[in-house]
């Protein structure tokens, strides 16, 4: 009998998932944990049974439930407030639709001129700075921030707010009062964001929704605020750590980074590649099981809590081959770095689209780039729900 | 080899437009799969079969 591991764990290596979900995969794959609220929780850690609890419905991601398991203290929202990423089916699948249609695959294609041209402005700016430079401050976070500012008709003038916040909410010992004064401050922004285009809805993602949501009857703008609020925050921290890790990734395997400077058709893969590598989002997979069911040979019952570890899966050999080696020219795509399922990350694709254009852009624009510290002395986020970089100090 | 679609099940996540836009698209209304040829041949077998292996909730399936 194995000792029963206490969740959520912390990185040893910026590299590597923690030791113990090796352990945890090779050992016991669905496994009791304890929770920081005391409570226990099942774990889930290779890469079949992770598709599997993601893609079931008899998961629920109702994390207002009191029974859900928590990895950091959460509280119930009012139930206009709620957003997609707690729903399930029957009432998940139109709230995701809502906004789905600005989502698509063709729509971000289109803003690749526009993303590009930011990502242009920002390299230019990291190059008239100081030497060393931050890449987080001058790239990685103005890049999806200007994005996603844009879409959603959010001034980028107001960033520091925001970013402020959001970054409290993504520390797991941020305390609970501050946690949802930080909720509160970026909801009745957008609320109030919102307010002042009801008259003349402006043609961008919250305007065509007032527009829309109202067609159909369905409009409050407490709930349009939340998903405002939503795709704001989802949008910027996720993308902004994955391009300064990446960044890393790549500098610290130049004989990948070699591969995409030779030839920039294999940007794509390589993005794919570097997601798998570093599963930001790891244990945010969670789910509460709401009927008996099977997973991996253990049974699970209803009422008891689910950890879905999206970053045991990806390193699972059963799916991938060598998994803790980065290798861009594998071209798996089945990693479950965006999740799985119904709430598949739901802005996958623009995430895509602006790391190929980074990474492109940055080794194209500054071919002498190089960490300015070494790998053990940067600032890793292993304090957070969302693995990343606080600073990352590159010169060239 | 015969791709089918469940649009009811789709959530549109965009996986099989980016394995193989010949075969692939998706609605500009809610994002949810449109096949653009439902028998592929040739090289498009091994995209399809890829599509179905990366479709987030197995909304793609194929009749062999």
């Amino acid at each position: 009998m194995t000792a029963v591991h206490e969740f959520p764990m912390t990185r040893t290596c910026p590299f590597a998932p923690p030791p113990a979900y090796t352990e945890i995969r090779e050992e016991d794959p669905v496994t009791r944990v304890g929770l920081p609220d005391g409570r226990k929780a099942w774990v889930v850690s290779r890469h079949e049974d992770v598709r599997t609890v993601l893609n079931d419905r008899r998961f629920s991601a109702d994390r207002q439930h009191p029974d859900f398991p928590q990895l950091v203290p959460g509280f119930r929202r009012p139930d206009d407030e709620r957003t997609m990423i707690t729903m399930d089916a029957p009432e998940h699948g139109p709230a995701r639709k809502a906004v789905l249609g600005e989502f698509t695959v063709r729509r971000m294609e289109a803003l690749r001129p526009r993303i590009q041209e930011i990502v242009d402005e920002r390299i230019d700016a990291l190059m008239a700075g100081p030497k060393p430079g931050d890449l987080v401050e001058a790239l990685s976070l103005p890049v999806p921030s200007l994005v996603i500012c844009e879409m959603l008709g959010v001034p980028y003038a107001d960033h520091d707010f925001f970013q402020t916040h959001t970054a409290k909410l993504i520390k797991r010992d941020t305390p609970p009062q501050e946690r949802r004064a930080a909720v509160e401050a970026v909801r009745e922004y957008m609320s109030d964001l919102i307010a002042g285009r009801e008259d003349n809805p402006p043609d961008d993602l919250l305007g065509r929704q007032i527009v829309k949501l109202r067609e159909e009857g369905t409009y409050r703008r407490a709930s349009l605020a939340a998903t405002g609020f939503l795709l704001l925050v989802a949008g910027h921290e996720t993308t902004a750590n994955m391009i300064s890790l990446g960044t890393v990734g790549l500098l610290e395997n130049p004989d990948q980074l070699a591969l995409i400077t030779g030839d920039p058709g294999k940007t794509l893969d390589a993005v794919e590649e570097l997601l798998r590598y570093f599963t930001i989002v790891d244990a945010a997979t969670a789910r509460l099981c709401v009927e008996d069911v099977e997973v991996g040979g253990q049974l699970i019952r209803a009422g008891e809590g689910v950890l879905a570890l999206g970053y045991a899966a990806n390193r699972d050999a059963a799916a991938f081959e060598n998994p803790d080696e980065l290798d861009i020219e594998r071209g798996a795509r089945h990693h479950v770095a965006f999740g799985f399922g119904p709430h598949q990350c739901l802005g996958q694709n623009l995430a895509r689209m602006e790391l190929q254009i980074v990474f492109d852009t940055l080794f194209r624009r500054i071919p002498g780039l190089k960490l300015a510290a070494p790998v053990d002395d940067l600032p890793f986020k292993d304090d957070a729900n969302i693995y990343g970089l606080y600073r990352l100090p590159v010169t060239w | 080899m015969k791709i089918i679609a469940d649009t009811g099940k789709c959530v549109g996540a965009g996986q099989c437009v980016l394995t193989e836009p010949s075969l692939f698209d998706q609605s500009e209304e809610d994002g949810t799969v449109i096949v653009l040829d439902d028998q592929p041949v040739g090289d498009l077998v091994e995209k399809a079969r890829e599509a179905v292996h990366v479709c987030p909730s197995q909304a793609l399936s194929l009749e062999e």
